[in-house]
């Protein structure tokens, strides 16, 4: 889709740094005059969301590591004289933590948009598995990030997470020692997990770099699933999309605002108000929402398979689920990208998104609950949805590739904008 | 020995695979510190060790004592509570190894090779499935019941029902001196 520059030049300036670096016309071919199929949905204005939010991170991020002591006697009363004391401590300290809830709502939104066009079939299977790059180390940074604060949710939810690591055969021991940086989750531990998430937004920032690089390349997917074959078929980034966009980034961040305004500890847990202490353990541990659905998974297998135990058995379900996303390209089998047109498909989607929700709300109840005071518990429940959850990318979506009759498609994204019917459409030039 | 052209190698070619292959072990070796400085640094390890004065426990309290940054149960066991560890079909156990690192490895998990003393029994108290501390006096087992996921342990701290795949962990005990016997030394 990257046809030749359209950059020109106006000033002397201009013409002397586009002879040297030429990073203006680079910024040009990329968010002004790039190609993008004119039919684009709400849908499709997460990335630009999803950019601002990094950004929103990072900023926040840096001003709070100036007034952050990673010290586990002093860890958790810095965040609260950030708080209470440091001017607009309160603000930017919201900004971040509920930034990393909306970040997270945005990527999901993002990955299911993604999923349901079709977005990650050829030619854009690299677009796509540099996004899930991006949202592993997403979960790495915000897990790591939790930590900080030193409340009792942070603490245990460490101890949960590297007891993970624990669990592999052999090595399990000397991993999580390693991880610790001692016997226990301790001060080597907060001390590294400091550092690590201070360096990986940067990293993000690296990988979404190639993400919009590997965009570019075959240029947008768009909500018919047709490939671009006209000039017809597009309009310019700028003005289009960076207003579209921008509409939509003010009112996800309206949204956002309220939180951080009104609302700043909704999304977290009363208990990470409580310093960490080794000795004694909540009640009910539970991570930040966006990681309940794996959290269900993990807890889902309560059973021996084979010479795997129950414990490690959980694990892999866990990074399973996230490791089954690589593959996706090649496990959907069928050659038509949106699910407007797989009259079968888009029901199985539809059900999947609703095992991913079912699954957070597993994930944050006691397994050993009964759901709505049915005999089911909780558990049970979990390893239904566990099990569908593994069964659409391993079965229902590679058999629907040969089985499903797709609906007829336009014949282009102009005709598909512009009503014609596929018959009196007019030849692609 | 020649190369795909034919000719004899140089002093070029073989500077250049030397050169090569130091770098790649170099670079190997390099990696190595930025690995194992991770690890418990020798002041982490050199607290691996305390003491601890059981005599003030009594029969029927236990006390949790932090070593190597997590806890420790100290539990001096009521008579019912020993007759009904002793009672336990070991072979029906869902582990059947003592994990006391007093004792060897296949040691198996009779109620002797788990306590410290006949009533006195000492054990790592962090949950062997994801690490939480379970509650003293609780669960089905009238020992230990761990709130994160639901494993009960028995009063010698074995497991017996839930995720968790091991019992407690004992650690390395031993008496201190000969005239104080009530003082441990854990570690």
């Amino acid at each position: 889709m990257s046809g030749p520059s359209t950059y020109e030049p106006q000033t002397g300036i201009e013409r002397w740094l586009d002879s040297r670096l030429p990073i203006a016309r680079l910024m040009w071919d990329s968010f002004v005059d790039f190609p993008t199929p004119r039919n684009l949905n709400y849908w499709w204005t997460f990335g630009g969301i999803l950019a601002i939010f990094l950004m929103i991170q990072i900023i926040t991020g840096v001003v709070l590591a100036m007034h952050y002591t990673a010290d586990v006697n002093m860890a958790f009363d810095s965040v609260q004289r950030i708080r209470r004391d440091v001017p607009f401590g309160w603000l930017i300290q919201s900004m971040h933590a509920n930034g990393a809830s909306f970040f997270f709502l945005a990527v999901y939104i993002h990955i299911f948009r993604g999923m349901y066009y079709g977005s990650y079939k050829a030619p854009r299977e690299v677009l796509w598995i540099l996004g899930v790059v991006i949202y592993l180390l997403m979960m790495a940074t915000g897990f790591l990030g939790y930590v900080l604060p030193w409340g009792q949710m942070s603490y245990w939810g460490a101890m949960v997470i590297t007891n993970l690591f624990g669990a592999l055969p052999v090595v399990g021991e000397g991993i999580r020692e390693w991880l610790w940086g001692g016997f226990s989750v301790g001060n080597a531990t907060l001390t590294r997990f400091y550092a690590l998430h201070f360096l990986l937004p940067f990293v993000i920032a690296g990988v979404v770099i190639l993400h919009i690089w590997a965009l570019h390349v075959p240029g947008n997917n768009n909500p018919t699933g047709l490939t671009v074959k006209t000039k017809k078929d597009t309009l310019p980034f700028h003005p289009y999309y960076t207003v579209k966009d921008g509409f939509a980034i003010v009112v996800f961040l309206m949204i956002y605002a309220a939180f951080v305004f009104y609302m700043p500890d909704a999304l977290g847990h009363a208990d990470n108000y409580i310093e960490a202490n080794p000795l004694v353990t909540p009640s009910h541990i539970v991570p930040e929402w966006y990681y309940l659905p794996f959290y269900a998974i993990l807890r889902a297998i309560t059973f021996d398979i084979g010479p795997i135990s129950a414990q490690l058995g959980g694990v892999l379900a866990m990074f399973g689920a996230i490791a089954i996303l690589f593959v996706l390209p090649w496990l959907d089998t069928s050659p038509v990208r949106s699910m407007r047109y797989r009259p079968v498909a888009r029901w199985f989607f539809l059900i999947f998104m609703i095992v991913c929700l079912c699954l957070g709300w597993c994930g944050a109840n006691n397994p050993d609950d009964h759901v709505l005071g049915t005999p089911l518990k909780f558990v049970n429940f979990a390893q239904i949805l566990t099990l569908y959850y593994f069964a659409y990318f391993l079965v229902i979506l590679p058999v629907l590739g040969f089985t499903e009759r797709p609906k007829e498609r336009p014949a282009s994204i102009e005709a598909a904008v512009l009503g014609n019917k596929p018959a009196t459409a007019q030849p692609a030039e | 020995m020649t190369d795909q052209h034919g000719q004899e190698p140089t002093r070029r070619d073989f500077i250049y695979i030397a050169a090569g292959g130091a770098a790649a072990v170099g670079g190997a070796l390099t990696l190595w510190p930025f690995i194992d400085q991770m690890n418990p640094a020798a002041d982490t390890l050199a607290l691996a060790s305390i003491r601890v004065d059981t005599s003030p426990v009594e029969t029927g309290q236990q006390i949790t004592v932090m070593w190597r940054g997590g806890p420790v149960f100290i539990r001096r066991r009521t008579q019912t509570e020993i007759e009904e560890s002793l009672a336990v079909d070991i072979s029906a156990l869902p582990d059947g190894l003592a994990r006391n690192e007093n004792l060897s490895d296949d040691a198996p998990a009779t109620d002797e090779n788990r306590r410290f003393t006949e009533d006195l029994l000492i054990m790592k108290g962090n949950c062997t499935h994801l690490g939480c501390v379970p509650l003293g006096e609780a669960g089905d087992y009238d020992g230990w019941y761990c709130p994160c996921h639901g494993s009960h342990y028995d009063t010698a701290g074995r497991i017996r029902r839930g995720p968790a795949p091991e019992n407690l962990p004992v650690p390395p005990l031993r008496v201190a001196d000969e005239a104080n016997p009530a003082i441990v030394v854990i570690g």
